[in-house]
């Protein structure tokens, strides 16, 4: 089915009250310092990257092209499943299989005149931060802890103090069922979502030995054939929980299980949600959250009126909303943690002679004044330089202590971590410049 | 836009008076091997434990032993595998047992049932707090929690009959039609 083509009478009439908004001063700009007649063309040119074609990132995109984003682009992994439809409005019925980035972008470039919307079916893992580079602002939809966590440091770690441009403001949004958070990072300027990791209730867990032993409810008996009989009989060398084979063998065995135990209420759907970990999504929490991170977006892209996120104390940068009890949002400011290990520590440069040994690297640490390190042990990236214990790897790295920094493979900009236990739960960082 | 990057020099020129510039890219320790890195040089590993690095630059990989000097597994030798993934610590690290061992908490397999290896799991804990669980493992082997159900019932049923098998299970013996793993030496 495709839908049909709507058109406003003229482009003009459909940006009008857009433009009444953006071009002129909100109640708390300041108006000297405001200048309307460039922010069209400025927005025009500015280049935005949505992640997640999802059940926000549909909304988010939707959103964005209507609010007077010009160029888009859009990373999404994943394939467009039966499930979505309820919720995901760009896919059709004969979009299944398809990718949500293409089918989204299509969607959206063919209802909304005039905007380009660039796909990427691939993982935001893929790309380096020269891609992430020609980006002006970031807007995630995402369900995952662990995407969030490694956009939020790639953003963090680009943000340099030469280039202003590197500074990606990064909107984050979030649902669960009734719940949902709207955040906005300036990376470095203020609280990341590593400081924020807290916010994150972990996945609520059963007990092994009652999977084992005891099971009581039929999401026992589905974890239980997901982490236990499978392991044992390895039906299929890698278990990929998108494949409907590997779900239907769970599905059998925690059937067999539930039979024994006189457990009932095991479906193959309940397998691949416990399997999944899928949370039913509601899909006006996407609409409001969504919503609320494309008006910071546009307010950002604008400065029409004061974002979420703005430097300053006291000033909020995460919005919770909660739908569970009524409706009801907090707005409020998480504070930036200063030993943070993605935003926290801003690496102190250190000065150092390529032909120096690590032995001698290591020495030098107990003379700097800001440290006086007496027993340190190093790491860079992927790379462990020397560590005091545990023994056997103290052992293990105690040959680099000969070799010069230049043959460890130590380039200038790597950054140093050091840990010393005079100073528990500290680490010292370290950006090597050789001199 | 324009505000933001105006902040950002303000806020760059208090840092540059503070010493912090960088030269080059930058390339920093990840998440995980920073809090990885804290938790390995906070270790009190004690006479009774040993770590191996297979690779010493990965150190989200690594195989624990431990040889308890009291309890019932005296003079064992168990070996676990850590695996920790770059959601650490959002996530628990994996641990599992590379031998075949008689043990209530211990399944065949080698899965460990360690309330703060799974639910009870928070990021505040650390590595050490999973090795003295461990450790505890084997001095307290706990009938309640029964991932290995004849085992955990013949320690509930009949303690002096349990110590008996584990001695068995340790030398590469059979107990109730399972052979197990010689972990003595």
């Amino acid at each position: 089915m495709s839908s049909p083509e709507v058109l406003p009478d003229s482009e003009a009439k459909r940006w009008k009250y857009l433009n009444n908004v953006r071009t002129r001063p909100g109640a708390f700009v300041d108006p000297e310092e405001f200048d309307g007649s460039t922010v069209v063309e400025n927005m025009n040119k500015i280049k935005i990257l949505v992640i997640g074609a999802g059940g926000l990132g549909c909304e988010i995109l939707k959103n964005l092209a209507l609010s007077g984003f010009k160029d888009i682009s859009v990373i999404d992994m994943d394939t467009i499943d039966i499930s979505n439809l309820n919720r995901q409005f760009l896919f059709r019925h004969a979009d299944v299989g398809k990718f949500k980035a293409e089918v989204a972008a299509k969607f959206v470039e063919r209802r909304v005149k005039g905007v380009k919307i660039t796909p990427y079916n691939c993982k935001i893992q893929d790309f380096d931060e020269d891609f992430y580079q020609q980006f002006q602002i970031v807007v995630c939809g995402l369900d995952s802890i662990e995407a969030r966590r490694w956009i939020n440091a790639t953003l963090v770690n680009m943000a340099s103090c030469e280039n202003p441009d590197s500074m990606k403001p990064l909107i984050d949004g979030g649902t669960e069922g009734f719940k949902g958070q709207a955040r906005v990072i300036l990376p470095t300027m203020g609280s990341c979502i590593e400081c924020q990791l807290d916010m994150h209730a972990p996945r609520a867990a059963v007990p092994l030995c009652t999977l084992a032993s005891i099971p009581r409810q039929p999401e026992h008996c589905i974890e239980w054939a997901h982490v236990i009989a499978w392991d044992k009989e390895k039906p299929f060398p890698q278990l990929d929980k998108d494949d409907p084979e590997h779900i239907t063998w769970l599905y059998q065995k925690a059937l067999e299980r539930a039979k024994e135990f006189n457990i009932s209420g095991v479906t193959y759907s309940l397998t691949q949600g416990v399997v999944k970990n899928i949370i039913p999504a509601i899909a006006a929490t996407n609409s409001v959250i969504a919503a609320a991170c494309c008006n910071e977006a546009l307010k950002i892209a604008s400065s029409c009126a004061p974002f979420l996120g703005t430097p300053g104390e006291g000033e909020p940068n995460y919005m919770m909303y909660s739908g569970n009890d009524s409706i009801y949002t907090y707005t409020f400011k998480h504070e930036q943690k200063e030993d943070c290990p993605v935003c926290g520590m801003t690496a102190r440069v250190l000065k150092v002679n390529p032909k120096w040994t690590l032995e001698e690297l290591i020495e030098s640490f107990a003379t700097l004044p800001e440290a006086q390190l007496k027993k340190p042990s190093v790491r860079a990236e992927g790379k462990t330089l020397y560590m005091q214990l545990p023994p056997n790897l103290e052992e293990q790295t105690r040959p680099n202590l000969e070799k010069t920094l230049e043959q460890l493979g130590l380039t200038e900009g790597t950054e140093l971590a050091v840990t010393d236990p005079a100073f528990v739960g500290v680490v010292f960082n370290f950006s090597l410049k050789f001199a | 836009m324009l505000k933001i990057w105006s902040m950002k020099k303000e806020q760059q020129k208090a840092e540059n008076a503070a010493g912090a510039e960088s030269g080059g890219k930058k390339k920093k320790v990840t998440a995980a091997q920073l809090r990885v890195q804290k938790d390995l040089s906070e270790l009190s590993l004690g006479s009774t434990m040993k770590t191996e690095f297979p690779d010493p630059d990965d150190i989200l990989n690594f195989i624990l032993y431990i040889e308890p000097d009291e309890g019932m597994y005296k003079g064992g030798k168990f070996s676990f595998t850590f695996n920790i993934t770059p959601n650490f610590p959002h996530e628990p690290p994996k641990v599992q047992c590379r031998e075949k061992i008689y043990h209530p908490n211990i399944d065949l397999e080698g899965k460990v049932c360690l309330n703060i290896l799974r639910e009870d799991w928070k990021p505040v804990l650390n590595l050490n707090a999973v090795i003295v669980g461990l450790q505890f493992l084997f001095l307290e082997p706990n009938a309640s929690d029964p991932l290995n159900k004849e085992a955990a019932e013949d320690l509930r049923s009949n303690r002096e009959g349990f110590k008996r098998n584990v001695r068995t299970a340790m030398s590469g013996g059979t107990v109730k039609g399972q052979t197990y793993e010689r972990v003595v030496q």
